[in-house]
């Protein structure tokens, strides 16, 4: 029983990560049908530029501001010179760009960053807190934390505010959007904000827990990926429970099949739920126009 | 005389092979231009997939995974002649295709692309996690095919570059051939008509499935013998002939030189190929610049290269 | 002369809204019927479930004595049945040739081996295939246009162009959406004489047209749609004087106003 609830704790907290990654795919989706295979990216700059800036004797608060800040800008800057530029563009070209970006991103940070492994220090210790003969790392409920209060935040900002409205008018529909008044160029700019802002948490919340280096933004986009879609492209409630969802998959394979294909587990079940339900849990339904 | 555009590809393709040669500064350029025709015949199968039927797979590299695998465990395992070994990866790989295929061509787009992906990154695994077999990442050595020492005895004595230069020019050409046999014949056409419009397409009876499903497989086809023949002049094959980048690459290729016809995705393979080349000067920039060359590319030569070449060279024509 | 086209109370649903709701009528060979209505009646719905893109949620759709409800589009034109779009679905990026080539398809079709080996008997067909192409866009009146990119040309001209590929299957039932749309005066009358000349031949056509002088001047028989239900039908003389027919057009013109 014990050892089940480690597995959960694990799970959760990297399903956590995930779930803030796959939340970051949903806004740009949302606003601009673009699947962003450099999300992976914002999670990786957190991470570094938190240890970078930490490294240089700042205090870890501040770091993780100027990380997420310099990510949010990096995110805006991306969708200036690469994603509005082609727009229009097929699917392929822009699974290609965003790659593109992707590859080019770990490219500059290996050249500035080094190579190495890195990491800081955890925000409340690392004394593991006892819960029910299992054990979680005080890091790793602040991971959790972070994905629930970007879930509500976002929540209440599309729900709530008349800009979230704006977003959402304007995935549904630019050009109507546009007619009464969206600026929809500026709701893409606050999206891919919004959206490398939360990878950037993301990856300077896990950090102390995964550890960073310029290459780790691949796999964090794919199986942030795996659960946008297991939760249904487009519907932040998916990509909160998709992301978990990996997350617990994963671990429970580590724990209970085979730790070698942890990593397998999550695209099995991919594949089982894209054959059987294509929408996703939550995903909207699609009828083709003819 | 006009020649047709399959006539004037696989002359240029066969000048290539023959006359490029003439021009290495050392034996070393064999190598890189035997890579580039094996990843050109990589290429050409995504040209069917994507240029022709306009199915989005990122997991092909797992077919070349297979096919690689094929000719470093079944010469061994099976006592079977390297060749045979390249045939037998390809006829898993179609067995694979096939059964994969079924499912998840019901998918489209990001949906198909990331099934794909998933189908990949499981080979990649398996090929990374049974060491028994596999010896994991460390990567294995794989048999001699023997070819060359058959042509010594006929007196034609190339050395191990030359024989691979060649060996893999004549397979591209075979490849290309195939591939623009396809492009104007019943099956070609449909291909193309689903990829124009798949509801279109039914109406005219086009078994819609069916058809995705045969691209699919002569792809994964192509990708197979692309990574035996890779596995095979190497002498050695890790992983990473089955990863995520990998099939990255491929996509990559083909579009950039243009997905829509096999000379231009050859182009493509061709730059992709010899970018690294170029650049292992600045080897620290290579990743960079081969991001950057992806992303301008796609942005201000969406059809690709090659197509964007022709219509610039028209334009002035007109 | 027997039914080849008989549609019986058939009806769909979109998230709770009736979009067809028990709609009946049949097509013999050699005639042709209108579909017509406001926008919005449902007619391209109707054309939708008989041609097997949506499934009907009720009825049945029988094809020359078979029931073919829900069946597949594909299995559709082998069994002889085609359609055009009200939206064009045009093949962009082939040529006008290949667009109604692909009508051909069934008739051309063969082994993938064949095909990629090029083959002699490949060969054959695709040639044979391509006659025949050329031949039926000499009479849509695009032979010269065969080819340019269809991509480029005149909305009028590719709606000939379906016309041609839809015919290229050689159908026993034809369904025709709009085809005259965005055609001028003169290119409205070839069509004209081009469904007629196909109807007399014995081909079941079943026609959707806003253009109502050309709905009055071929049809035999008019169904007519009102919010997803049939209101009225009968040959066009008697339709036009329906109060309810009226009653609906006009009910939809102040709508609009």
């Amino acid at each position: 029983m014990s050892e089940l609830l480690q597995f959960l704790f694990s799970g959760l907290t990297v399903g956590a990560v995930y779930a803030l990654v796959a939340l970051g795919f949903t806004i740009i989706y949302n606003a601009s049908d673009v699947v962003n295979f450099a999300q992976g990216e914002f999670v990786m700059l957190g991470g570094m530029i938190t240890w970078f800036a930490h490294a240089q004797g700042l205090p870890l608060p501040l770091a993780a501001l100027i990380a997420i800040a310099v990510t949010a800008l990096l995110g805006v800057a991306m969708n200036k010179l690469m994603i509005e530029p082609a727009r229009g563009a097929p699917v392929v070209s822009l699974i290609i760009i965003t790659i593109g970006a992707s590859i080019f991103i770990q490219g500059g940070t290996q050249l500035i960053f080094g190579k190495e492994i890195h990491s800081f220090p955890a925000f409340s210790g690392d004394e593991p807190l006892r819960i029910g003969g299992a054990t979680i790392l005080p890091q790793s409920l602040w991971v959790i934390a972070g994905a629930l209060v970007v879930y509500v935040a976002l929540w209440l900002f599309f729900t709530r505010t008349l800009l979230g409205r704006a977003v959402l008018a304007t995935a549904n529909n630019r050009l109507a959007a546009q007619l009464v008044g969206i600026n929809t160029s500026f709701v893409m700019t606050l999206s891919f904000a919004l959206s490398a802002a939360i990878g950037a948490l993301g990856g300077m919340l896990a950090a102390p827990i995964t550890l960073t280096a310029y290459n780790v933004g691949i796999g964090f986009a794919l199986k942030g990926f795996a659960g946008a879609m297991l939760g249904g492209m487009g519907s932040p409630k998916g990509a909160l429970t998709g992301g978990f969802l990996i997350g617990l998959i994963e671990a429970l394979t580590a724990g209970y099949v085979s730790s070698q294909y942890k990593d397998a587990a999550a695209f099995v079940v991919i594949l089982l739920v894209l054959f059987f339900m294509p929408q996703g849990l939550f995903g909207r339904k699609s009828t083709d126009r003819v | 005389m006009r020649l047709t555009p399959k006539a004037a590809t696989l002359l240029v393709l066969a000048l290539l092979v023959a006359l490029t040669p003439f021009f290495f500064p050392s034996g070393y350029y064999y190598r890189v231009g035997a890579l580039l025709f094996v990843n050109g015949i990589a290429v050409t199968g995504i040209v069917i997939l994507t240029g022709y039927a306009g199915q989005i797979s990122l997991g092909h590299a797992g077919f070349s995974g297979i096919g690689a695998y094929a000719c470093a465990l079944a010469p061994t395992h099976l006592g079977l002649h390297p060749a045979l070994a390249i045939v037998l990866g390809a006829a898993l790989s179609a067995v694979l295709a096939y059964l994969v295929g079924r499912p998840i061509l019901r998918l489209k787009g990001y949906y198909l692309g990331v099934a794909t992906l998933g189908f990949g990154i499981l080979v990649s695994m398996v090929l990374n996690n049974e060491r028994d077999l596999t010896n994991g990442p460390d990567g294995i050595d794989v048999p001699d095919l023997g070819l060359r020492a058959l042509l010594e005895t006929w007196g034609l004595d190339l050395t191990n570059g030359q024989f691979w230069y060649f060996f893999c020019g004549l397979s591209l050409i075979l490849g290309a051939w195939l591939a623009l046999n396809l492009y104007d014949s019943p099956t070609g056409r449909a291909l193309r008509a689903l990829h124009g419009s798949e509801v279109a397409a039914r109406t005219v009876g086009v078994d819609v499935a069916r058809l995705k499903l045969q691209a699919f497989v002569i792809s994964a086809v192509y990708a197979s013998v692309a990574g035996s023949l890779l596995a095979l002049q190497n002498k050695f094959i890790t992983p990473d002939v089955a990863g995520f980048m990998h099939s990255i690459e491929m996509v990559t290729m083909a579009v950039l030189g243009g997905v829509g016809s096999v000379l231009g995705a050859i182009l493509g393979a061709g730059i992709l190929t010899l970018l690294p080349q170029v650049l292992t000067v600045f080897a620290e920039y290579e990743q960079m610049v081969l991001g950057l060359v992806m992303v301008l590319v796609m942005i201000f030569l969406r059809e690709g290269l090659l197509p964007s070449i022709f219509k610039a060279i028209r334009g002035k024509g007109e | 002369m027997s039914d080849l086209l008989s549609v019986e109370g058939l009806g769909i649903a979109f998230g709770g809204i009736k979009a067809v709701n028990d709609v009946s009528f049949r097509v013999r060979a050699g005639e042709i019927v209108s579909v017509i209505g406001p926008n919005g009646a449902g007619k391209t719905t109707l054309f939708n479930m008989i041609s097997g893109v949506y499934l009907p949620g009720s009825g049945r759709v029988v094809l020359n004595g078979e029931d073919v409800t829900g069946m597949a589009p594909h299995l559709l034109a082998r069994r002889g049945l085609s359609r055009t779009f009200q939206n064009l679905q045009i093949f962009q990026s082939m040529t006008v040739l290949e667009n109604a080539v692909t009508g051909y398809h069934l008739q051309e079709r063969g082994p993938v081996l064949a095909d990629l080996l090029g083959l002699p008997s490949s060969r054959r067909r695709a040639r044979t295939a391509d006659a025949g192409a050329r031949r039926l866009l000499a009479r849509v009146g695009l032979d010269r246009a065969a080819e340019r990119e269809a991509g480029n040309l005149s909305y009028g001209s590719l709606k000939r162009l379906e016309i041609a590929r839809a015919l290229a299957l050689n159908p026993k039932v034809l369904l025709l959406d709009e085809p005259a749309a965005g055609c001028n005066a003169v290119e409205t009358e070839e069509i004209d004489h081009l469904i007629a000349e196909v109807a007399a031949a014995g081909v079941a056509i079943l026609l959707v047209e806003h253009d109502m002088k050309m709905v009055m001047r071929i049809s035999n028989h008019i169904v007519v749609l009102d919010h997803g239900e049939k209101i009225a039908e009968g040959n066009p003389a008697a339709v036009s004087q329906n109060p309810a027919v009226i009653a609906a057009y006009l009910g939809a013109e102040n709508a609009d106003g």
